[in-house]
């Protein structure tokens, strides 16, 4: 080990964080089985794996948020007990969630405070704060609101926050899933700084090429269990796909459809106040989306997107029956109810909370949408069968991956969820 | 050293079936303290106000007509209470049901007009609560008025409008100038389910109501829409479900229950209309509903739990003499005690060397 040699190459220094067999099991079902993991300082380390196969279960664990049920982490050689995050954070794990834990209506550095540990004051924390950003290359305004920002500027925040501990160890979790490509190159200089400084980064990410350009080691999960650890620059995203699925991937093929007449969705001319003072005016909007098309829109998030999902789904109304057409029925004054009826369904993007109750069972979420359009109510009365026969369906056909036949929507895994609302 | 409260990574179960108990334990015990302060002894206190009651058929019978509207009033506050909506102003919704039923029973007071008598003076009883509980839906719903305020005060109104009515217009003559309706006549009354005791029909409607909203809860889309709204406002509107509705919905049910109760209190033990007719059941059934956590089986048991110390105080007061308002502080103890545990599901507890924040959220 005097070696310089060999210093330099990981196996030979001792690890940062070591995971030895950690498992969570919920009742019988093991989300992560004896999972072992050494992640080491300067290294970026990518965490694998398809949709439910564990990987938000373990991190949480690395950050106290979950208490295994076996296994045993080390923390520079010494064994680490973690009761909560703020054990976590003492010791210079920090963690950048899926999910944002913000308040929209305080300011920057309002949320930065409440999520620190420490006793320092309130000034000294917001020059703090500007100095880190400013050293990061990560611009933010201590002052502003955070209902104002981007989710990318939103997501800076988090990152500035977890940095101003000092961490030994960051842990992001899907940090790219909501970034413009620009917004996630910047992100990847300030990993590969992080990384330049000796910190320790556990990486999770669905997109492979990301991943072959960042990291140094990769390790593959799939369904709990570890399947390999390799060297991503090794591999291909074709080899990396087939670890995490198991099988050879097909290419996603089109199936062309039939023109229809009409068009599916016509938005002729769509003006909207906000109805919350934090939101956006949607202005003189015109689309038309006909049958076999999928239209995209794009633009930095916040700028009226939610605004036209709701004018869309009906949660809002429009000023005129004709501003949305659906399949040639006048539906800018439906409930959503009916323009469910109508044919149309509806992907919200806050997966829990909007496009779910997270403490109610799947059940009751197929229910949520299903319970005008189709036959699980009777008189008032509901069909439990019925709506357990459409979770069912929808497992099936979507392969939604769960602990159990009828979960809490929480506990589904992210993308587990998402495929559940889109085939309920 | 400090004590901070941590969130919990996952809510916590065994915590959410204990806290009522854990949440009675630590009222006694604050209770038994109280008791000594007052020079009584704490046991001989507590056995005269739990267990006493318990042993003898005619206060067993006094307790269920004691929980007969606590459990019809509670069961309406726990639908508005699962869907966010916070009904504070029960007690007035008691007084107005109680006030427009007797309307019928004064005007026919003495004509024997028949038995159609009693069932319209249960219908217009909940119809007036109902009308009554409609005031601070209205108001929430149309200018955003916030109807814990407004409901509560409503309670004075509706004190007040009864006690005008009772010491003038429906004063009864031959009463000596007190403040009370003639009796009501035997066909406007609720017959007793045995010879003996007070216990009558009315506690098997409470049965009913408690059935009734199981199924609702458990089996309907209503029930479903109501805890859709109350756990994840969103995500109900994205289902389709109008909140606006539903504030009316579950006030006017809430509303309709407490009249209801108030009519048949009045019409069945009290027999006539006069100031007193609650002890604050109203304001006690909210402390039903949390500790019955808002479940219609737990309601009937909480409800009869409240009873019993309702009958209690009274027995302490004759034979220890003790106040009988130490009976309120015992209430209020008990959903203090309700609340702080409840916030344990969620929270724990820990104590910390050095100070930090303390609520974080976690994602
Ligand atoms: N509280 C819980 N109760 C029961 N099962 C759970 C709970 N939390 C997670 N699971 C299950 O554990 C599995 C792993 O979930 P996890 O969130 O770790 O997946 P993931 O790899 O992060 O997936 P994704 O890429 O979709 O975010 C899932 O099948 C999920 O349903
Ligand atoms: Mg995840």
């Amino acid at each position: 080990m005097l070696n310089p040699a060999s210093a330099s190459s990981p196996s030979a220094r001792a690890p940062l964080l070591q995971a030895i067999a950690m498992t969570k099991r919920y009742g019988s079902f093991a989300a992560n089985d004896s999972i072992d993991l050494d992640l080491y300082a300067g290294e970026i380390h990518a965490l694998l794996g398809e949709n439910g196969a564990g990987k938000s279960t373990l991190v949480k664990t690395m950050y106290g948020l979950i208490q295994p049920s076996a296994g045993e982490l080390r923390w520079m050689g010494e064994k680490l007990e973690l009761t909560g995050p703020s054990d976590a954070r003492a010791k210079g794990i920090a963690m950048v969630f899926q999910h944002f834990s913000l308040f929209d209506n305080l300011t920057v550095a309002e949320n930065v405070a409440l999520g620190l540990d420490g006793v320092e004051s309130f000034a000294a924390m917001s020059a703090r704060l500007a100095q880190v950003s400013r050293d990061y290359g990560l611009p933010l305004d201590p002052n502003r609101e955070v209902w104002r920002l981007s989710v990318g500027e939103r997501q800076r925040i988090e990152i500035v926050r977890a940095l101003m501990q000092n961490p030994k160890l960051l842990i992001l979790d899907e940090p790219t899933a909501v970034l413009t490509p620009q917004e996630a190159d910047q992100l990847f200089t300030v990993l590969f700084r992080l990384k330049s400084e000796g910190r320790a980064l556990l990486y999770i990410s669905h997109k492979l090429d990301e991943v072959k350009r960042l990291c140094d080691t990769a390790t593959i999960l799939r369904g709990g269990k570890k399947i390999s650890t390799c060297d991503p620059r090794k591999e291909t995203a074709a080899s990396l796909a087939r670890m995490m699925v198991g099988a050879e991937i097909g290419e996603v093929k089109a199936t062309s459809a039939r023109a229809t007449t009409v068009p599916r969705l016509l938005i002729n001319d769509l003006s909207l106040e906000p109805d919350d003072p934090h939101g956006v005016h949607l202005k003189g909007i015109s689309i038309e989306v006909q049958g076999g098309e999928i239209l995209g829109i794009a633009g930095v998030a916040g700028n009226g997107q939610d605004e036209l999902f709701s004018a869309l789904s009906g949660e809002r109304l429009a000023p005129h029956e004709d501003n949305v057409i659906i399949d040639g029925h006048a539906a800018g004054h439906l409930s959503v109810t009916d323009r469910r009826k109508l044919g149309a369904a509806f992907v919200p993007e806050e997966r829990l909370g909007h496009g779910t109750a997270p403490r109610m069972k799947l059940s009751e979420n197929a229910l949520l949408t299903g319970h005008a359009a189709s036959h699980m109510v009777h008189r008032g009365f509901v069909d439990k069968p019925k709506t357990l026969e459409t979770v069912d369906k929808t497992t099936k056909t979507f392969d939604v991956r769960k602990a159990k036949r009828d979960p809490e929507a929480v506990s589904l895994s992210g993308g587990n969820l998402q495929k559940f609302i889109v085939g309920r | 050293m400090q004590l901070v409260l941590e969130r919990r990574a996952e809510r916590s179960t065994k915590i959410a079936i204990l806290s009522p108990l854990l949440a009675i334990a630590l009222t006694l015990v604050t209770m038994s303290i109280l008791f000594a302060i007052l020079g009584k002894n704490p046991a001989m206190a507590l056995y005269v106000y739990f267990i006493e009651p318990l042993t003898d058929s005619f206060t067993l019978m006094e307790i269920a007509v004691k929980a007969t509207p606590l459990v019809m009033i509670a069961i309406g506050l726990s639908l508005c209470y699962l869907a966010n909506v916070w009904n504070i102003g029960a007690e007035g919704q008691f007084i107005m049901g109680a006030v427009c039923g007797s309307y019928l029973a004064v005007v026919t007071n003495g004509t024997d007009p028949g038995p159609w008598v009693l069932p319209a003076m249960l219908l217009m009883g909940a119809l007036g609560g109902a009308l009554w509980a409609m005031i601070p839906a209205l108001c929430k719903v149309r200018y955003g008025a916030n109807e814990i305020l407004t409901s509560l005060m409503l309670v004075y109104v509706a004190d007040l409008i009864m006690d005008y009515l009772v010491r003038g217009p429906w004063r009864d003559p031959q009463g000596m100038n007190f403040p009370t309706t003639a009796s009501f006549d035997p066909v406007a009354t609720v017959p007793t389910l045995f010879e003996t005791g007070r216990i009558h029909w009315g506690a098997l409607v409470a049965l009913i109501v408690v059935a009734l909203a199981a199924v609702m809860l458990g089996r309907t889309i209503k029930g479903f829409e109501i805890r859709v709204v109350g756990a994840a406002p969103r995500a109900a509107a994205f289902a389709g479900f109008n909140s606006k509705r539903l504030v009316l919905f579950t006030f006017a049910v809430s509303g309709a229950l407490a009249g209801l109760a108030g009519i048949i209190e009045v019409a069945g033990p009290v027999g006539v209309l006069q100031p007193g007719i609650s002890p604050g059941y109203g304001f006690t059934a909210i402390i039903v509903a949390f500790l019955g956590r808002l479940n219609p089986v737990g309601i009937l048991i909480a409800g009869l739990f409240l009873a019993l110390t309702f009958i209690g105080g009274e027995g302490a007061q004759i034979s220890m003499k003790i106040p009988l308002d130490l009976t309120k502080v015992f209430q209020g103890i008990l959903l203090f005690y309700v609340l702080a545990c409840d916030s344990l599901i969620l929270y724990r507890i820990r104590l910390i060397a050095s100070p930090k924040k303390a609520i974080h959220g976690t994602a």
